[in-house]
């Protein structure tokens, strides 16, 4: 069983132990628009709590993804250069961005769980 | 924030269609509905989509001097405009600067129908005033204006009015559409075959919603007519040009009336002359050029174009996705001597290198009605 958190700054993360997949949720394509365009970290990149790690690009703005803590690149998101509109279609799923490790479990707990996540962006 | 902003006579049915609303030149105006951006662009590609433009300035100036008088403003040959007949302008500054962009129609002979950016039309206006002392000038403000735009817009707005099947490409004529009175002209900022409308503020709703009845047509928001102009290489007033730059500059020198230009009948007499026909004579530093990009990367207004030295040689002034190409489009400046299609050029984006290639503009082919 997954456990998925979510930022105020609309991420999701769902964690099985210390593995943690990143995507933006559903709220977050919405107020994007068409996505074009997602710049993704190298595999095996070590990213720093806070650090902006992805940008996504739709057809009016540009955003940015920040992870709040610290972790370690296992696998990003191939299939996004082709087709980046998989973080529309399916933002919790297909639409995945990349897989960390987390540099320390327990991470997570700080983060909103779906419910306080549902009340952020109202309902 | 919202009190303070405008809204058009369709702000109720843009609320309705899911909209969202964003503040643009004082008005509240939908950058989107549901569908998005690359699906609304496409539409208009491919069948019809309705535009609320009612933000923009309407302006009927009209007197006795008025076309002598509009000569001084604008760098086009009035004389020549027939009735009926249309034409895009600059209004120049003192400085041989770019006040505003325009399309003015000509109603009568001494009868003309002007319509300016919705950021610019108090200033317009004043200017006008200033400078036109013997025409009156009249604000159309309980018209409201709409874009028909798309491939099929002809037949469509055909079978409400069957007189407009006749009308080409920048010519306009009075007609009742629905019912309505509406002075409709076969023109637009898509790059596609379609028609700008205006219809009395009181009606507009009643009429869009009775458009909107047919399947193919759609509403289309401020996003995808931003994507849509792009691709069809059209200029954006305060983006792509502005008081700073002058017609040669901008890549507008088509849009000066051949007589007004260096050699012609009625050469210069209009404001700024002396600086335009100069930039003609003997070249300007800067040009707008358009581009492409390697990949679907936006290369966005602001960034900084560079040659494999890595000079700054130019800068981005409108850019991004082009839904109609699947790729990364733009227009700016680059300094004379860069400005030749496929030269090579680089973009510097979050730091990383993006090749962009300067190229011919429109992107896509126009596809204007010219019988």
């Amino acid at each position: 069983m997954k456990n998925v958190r979510f930022s105020d700054s609309h991420e999701w993360f769902a964690a099985e132990g210390d593995v943690v997949t990143v995507g933006i949720t559903d709220y977050a394509q919405s107020q994007l628009g068409d996505v074009v365009y997602v710049e993704l970290p190298e595999e095996g990149a070590e990213l720093t709590a806070g650090d902006e790690v992805a940008v996504i690009e739709s057809v009016k703005a540009a955003g940015d993804i920040s992870i709040p803590f610290d972790a370690t690149v296992l696998a990003v998101n191939d299939a996004l250069e082709g087709d980046p509109e998989l973080v529309n279609r399916d933002p919790m799923g297909e639409g995945w961005f990349m897989r960390v490790r987390l540099a320390k479990e327990g991470d997570l707990e700080t983060l909103l769980n779906a419910g306080a996540y549902a009340d952020l962006v109202g309902g | 924030m919202n009190n303070e902003l405008r809204k058009t006579p369709l702000y109720d049915l843009h609320t309705e269609l899911g909209g969202k609303l964003v503040p643009f030149a004082g008005y509240a105006m939908p950058v989107q509905y549901q569908s998005g951006i690359v699906h609304e662009h496409l539409h208009t590609r491919e069948a019809v989509g309705v535009f609320d433009v009612s933000h923009m300035g309407q302006l009927v100036v009209r007197g006795s001097g008025a076309a002598a008088g509009l000569e001084e403003l604008l760098p086009i040959d009035i004389d020549a405009l027939e009735i009926n007949q249309q034409c895009y302008a600059v209004m120049t500054t003192e400085d041989g600067g770019i006040l505003d962009d325009l399309i003015i129609t000509r109603w009568a002979e001494d009868e003309f129908f002007l319509v300016v950016n919705a950021a610019t039309a108090a200033a317009d206006i004043a200017h006008l005033q200033k400078r036109l002392r013997g025409s009156d000038i009249r604000v159309l403000g309980q018209q409201a204006l709409l874009a028909v735009q798309g491939p099929m817009a002809g037949e469509i707005l055909g079978e409400l009015s069957p007189a407009i099947r006749a009308l080409t490409f920048m010519h306009g004529m009075r007609t009742e559409l629905l019912g309505e009175e509406c002075y409709i002209t076969r023109s637009g900022y898509t790059g596609e075959d379609g028609f700008e409308i205006s219809i009395p503020a009181q009606v507009v709703d009643t009429f869009t919603r009775k458009l909107l009845e047919d399947g193919r047509i759609q509403m289309i928001g401020l996003g995808a007519r931003d994507t849509l102009r792009l691709e069809a290489g059209l200029c954006l007033y305060g983006a792509d040009m502005d008081r700073t730059t002058s017609p040669v500059e901008a890549g507008l020198l088509w849009s000066i009336g051949k007589c007004r230009r260096p050699g012609g009948t009625k050469v210069g007499g209009f404001l700024g002359a002396d600086i335009v026909l100069a930039h003609i004579v003997e070249g300007v530093s800067r040009r707008r050029v358009g581009f492409t990009v390697q990949g679907r990367i936006p290369v966005r207004t602001g960034t900084d174009l560079v040659d494999e030295a890595g000079n700054v040689v130019g800068r981005v002034t409108s850019g991004g996705y082009g839904p109609t190409l699947g790729a990364g489009i733009g227009m700016g400046y680059v300094d004379r001597g860069y400005e030749k299609a496929g030269t090579e050029l680089q973009a510097l984006v979050r730091g990383k290198i993006i090749p962009i290639t300067v190229a011919k503009t429109p992107f896509v082919p126009q596809r204007y009605y010219r019988g």
